[in-house]
């Protein structure tokens, strides 16, 4: 079997005593999409921070226990920047950043040192065409990202993160200001995605982890309650009672 | 349906009442201004010409023009900046971005506000110790700008270290989660976000520079100068030294001629105050987000 891309033992976070996440263990294998429901204040998006690291910006986070990514403990690592750059992230309301659409996405390969732009030119469109987004900005791909509207922000932001060229994206309830349309045509690559990267999806849509998710796991309260295979959990095969009143909507 | 009550009735009297109480006070504010302005050009106006602007004053400064004061006031203006917005905005940026929430920065703020508030005249008894004596610039256009660079600093940290705050935080925390270092997200992200408001601080603080008098008349300004400077370890006339003494020390000066040197004083002053309200006007319109 091949390795796990992500290991996770033993993970806890606090924020100035206050515990929002126990013990947390869990694996995400090489290429697939890892999903994760639960109601709010569950600790997902803490979750996503402390495997990226962004935990070190916040400094009332404490962090405990072990992420291996790729096999190595990142607690260890040297180059933080180049292990983030490796990790795309997209969080629940876009933030287009302050650039035109093209820079948006050049910005990424920029940062790694991509210099001519024919390069760049090529990696936007590429980038661009797989977030859904290119045939509406084609031509005009120096006006400000700010100005598109709340969907395709997500969408331009979605072309970013994949502009980094990540090994593993990192998915924040990205449909939440999204429309149903664009949403099916994100979830449409997200599932071509699958096949060269390794992907974590947190959605509070529980019938969006079932459309995607290889695996799902269900957060609450700051624990895992149950990982299992998507459809299992869905058909109710192993299933804590927490977890089924969620999926079915009794609560959360 | 919507009758009003006596009680509707009531607040709308007491709202009509404080709008025009607080209205009045606003025309109370601006008067000085008005009559300021009035008198000078009523009293000074007359004074205004090319001639006035740029030849030298004679006549035991009696007669003639002010241009030594006017150059002496931008050179003094110039040598101000050139040392307050690099050491200024540099300060800024790390207090912004770098610095850690801790006591110490907290302190550092304090001490910057606190800075603000020390007297002029007490920043030019600091002038004359560090200055002129202690590194020897002696009286000098450096050491009083040097001086007037030490006052203004305070005006140019908190103006920058705003503009960079206001910068939305979502935009550092996507660039870091990217993978981007501190330092490439303020140079891609933050700095051209904030360079509006950073030039706004800046303008602000060449008006104030120009108009102070207590900081350079012991540091580099002179009484009366023969001659143009030359470098900056020249002394050199300066305007608004040069309004003090026309108006206090010199017998029998032409009423007008005090009145049209604090003309050309306040129209630098405004000059620059305007310039910087509409640069932010226009940036504004051109905010990205």
């Amino acid at each position: 079997m091949v390795a796990p891309k992500l290991v996770v033992e033993g993970l806890s976070i606090s924020y100035g005593g206050k515990t929002v996440l126990h013990d947390i263990n869990l694996e995400v294998q090489e290429n697939e999409i890892f999903g994760i429901i639960g109601p709010a204040n569950a600790g997902k998006t803490s979750f996503l921070k402390a495997i990226n690291r962004m935990s070190d910006f916040e400094s009332d986070m404490q962090v405990s226990g072990t992420i291996r990514f790729n096999g190595r403990d990142i607690r260890t690592l040297r180059n933080l920047y180049a292990y983030r750059s490796r990790i795309g992230v997209v969080f629940p309301l876009p933030v287009g950043l302050p650039l035109t659409i093209y820079e948006n996405v050049a910005l990424a390969p920029r940062l790694r040192g991509v210099k001519h732009r024919d390069e760049l030119d090529e990696m936007v469109e590429r980038c661009l065409k797989r977030a859904a987004l290119w045939e509406e900005v084609k031509d005009r791909l120096h006006v400000l990202g700010s100005l598109l509207s709340g969907g395709q922000q997500q969408r331009l932001t979605i072309a970013r993160a994949l502009s980094q060229e990540p090994e593993l994206l990192m998915l924040d309830e990205f449909s939440i200001a999204v429309d149903p349309v664009t949403t099916m045509r994100i979830e449409d690559v997200l599932k071509e995605l699958k096949r060269e990267i390794t992907i974590i999806l947190v959605t509070n849509l529980v019938q969006q982890a079932r459309r995607l998710a290889d695996r799902t796991a269900f957060f609450l309260e700051g624990k895992c309650v149950e990982i299992a295979e998507t459809e299992a959990l869905f058909t109710g095969t192993v299933q804590d009672q927490r977890t089924r009143d969620y999926i079915e909507g009794r609560f959360g | 349906m919507f009758e009003a009550t006596a009680r509707n009735r009531r607040a709308q009297r007491v709202q009509k009442l404080y709008a025009i109480l607080f209205g009045l006070m606003t025309a109370l504010l601006i008067l000085p201004v008005l009559i300021i302005l009035g008198t000078l050009i009523y009293k000074g106006g007359s004074m205004i010409s090319i001639d006035f602007l740029f030849t030298e004053p004679t006549n035991g400064m009696t007669e003639g023009g002010i241009f030594p004061a006017l150059l002496g006031t931008v050179w003094l203006v110039s040598v101000a900046l050139l040392a307050s917005v690099p050491l200024g905005v540099a300060a800024a940026i790390y207090l912004s971005e770098y610095a850690p929430d801790n006591w110490l920065t907290r302190a550092i703020n304090l001490a910057i506000i606190n800075l603000a508030g020390v007297p002029s005249i007490v920043h030019a008894l600091f002038g004359v110790g560090a200055f002129v004596i202690f590194f020897g610039f002696g009286t000098s256009i450096l050491a009083a700008s040097l001086t007037l660079a030490i006052m203004t600093l305070p005006v140019v940290i908190v103006s920058t270290k705003e503009s960079l705050q206001a910068v939305p935080q979502a935009f550092r925390v996507a660039c870091w989660n990217m993978g981007a270092t501190r330092w490439q997200t303020i140079r891609r992200v933050v700095l051209p976000n904030a360079v509006s408001g950073i030039l706004t601080g800046i303008i602000l603080e060449v008006s104030r520079t120009t108009g102070e008098t207590a900081p350079i008349m012991f540091t580099g300004a002179v009484f009366f100068s023969p001659y143009l400077p030359q470098g900056i370890f020249d002394q050199t006339m300066a305007l608004s030294l040069h309004l003090f003494v026309v108006t206090t020390q010199v017998p029998e000066v032409p009423e007008a001629l005090p009145y049209g040197v604090a003309l050309v004083l306040i129209f630098l002053v405004l000059l620059m105050n305007s310039l910087s309200i509409g640069f932010r006007m226009y940036l504004r319109g051109k905010k990205k987000w």
